[in-house]
């Protein structure tokens, strides 16, 4: 099978990561704890994939503190953005055109 | 690299990821069932035993007899009430931990924010006229302010509460014109509407 792949960045290659974008495309922020919940993952392994695509410049961060405890907000940059809708559309003509071959 | 069948689970995961970070999506129709009869009882139960339909008693006497009625009847109300949140609660808490998920998430706080701000103001409304003395303007309005928080808080849950919320603005201001009928328009609201859609929502998403 030919793969007809362009403007699919690597960072959306880990569904994790894809998982993370999701989650911030969909609210204007979202805290280090709910995204942990919805991805079920450890601390550990959530830093990794957000200090990633904090490298990429696609999300940032907000660091606050609900009583003592610290509250780290998350949210989606405007290169993130651009980035998340354009692999949107790059998947949505994949299937287009894959369901179209199938008539 | 990926294949095919990879990125149409992608696209799916994105909605689902989408979805469930955003909207809150543990309210059972169950709870929707279970308010209906309750609401429905409640109105059987002021029909029958009180005898009482606030349309015709426009201004309660602050003494007496029909003044204890009264607020029989409004503590009947706030019984519904309990009753109806507590199990929408309970049933929701249920469906949350069945999908592995937490009940008290952030989606589940801003539907709540959104829901109490038309109700606490409806709330404070129906306090007033009651004190007033327009205690047959309380129900419809009642059903108002409750189709107004509906409509809001559909953003944060599924979209058919949206149309629920419509629709019960819509008896709120018919009962307030036909304000005889303010206790039929109530029990159609509050009961019957409550079934209808927590039957559609049990079959359209729990089974």
């Amino acid at each position: 099978m030919k793969t007809v792949v362009h403007n699919f960045h690597k960072a959306f290659e880990s569904t994790i990561r894809l998982g993370i974008m999701s989650a911030l495309a969909a609210n204007d922020t979202v805290d280090f704890n709910s995204l942990k919940e919805y991805l079920s993952l450890t601390d550990g392994n959530l830093a990794t994939h957000l200090k990633a695509l904090e490298k990429e410049g696609f999300i940032d961060l907000k660091k606050s503190f609900i009583g003592r405890k610290p509250n780290t907000k998350y949210f989606m940059t405007k290169a993130g953005r651009k980035a998340f809708d354009d692999h949107l559309k790059a998947l949505e003509k994949l299937i287009t055109r894959r369901s179209g071959k199938g008539n | 690299m990926k294949s095919d069948q990879d990125y149409i689970r992608d696209i799916g995961e994105m909605r689902s990821m989408m979805e469930r970070s955003s909207r809150f999506m543990s309210l059972s129709g169950l709870a929707g069932v279970m308010a209906g009869i309750y609401a429905l009882s409640g109105t059987l139960i002021v029909f029958k035993v009180f005898d009482y339909n606030p349309g015709v008693n426009i201004q309660p006497g602050r003494r007496g007899a029909s003044s204890q009625a009264f607020s029989e009847v409004v503590m009947l109300g706030i019984t519904i009430l309990v009753l109806a949140v507590g199990t929408a609660m309970y049933l929701s808490f249920r469906k949350a931990s069945k999908a592995g998920e937490k009940f008290w998430n952030a989606a589940a706080r801003r539907l709540v924010i959104n829901m109490a701000v038309p109700l606490v103001a409806g709330g404070i409304v129906l306090l007033i006229f009651i004190s007033k003395g327009l205690a047959a303007l309380t129900l419809p309005s009642s059903l108002l302010f409750y189709g107004l928080a509906l409509y809001n808080a559909s953003k944060f849950t599924y979209e058919e509460v949206r149309s629920l919320g419509i629709i019960q603005i819509i008896l709120g201001l018919a009962g307030l014109v036909f304000i005889q009928y303010g206790l039929l328009f109530w029990a159609l609201g509050f009961g019957i509407l409550h079934i209808i859609y927590g039957v559609y929502m049990h079959y359209r998403y729990e089974r």
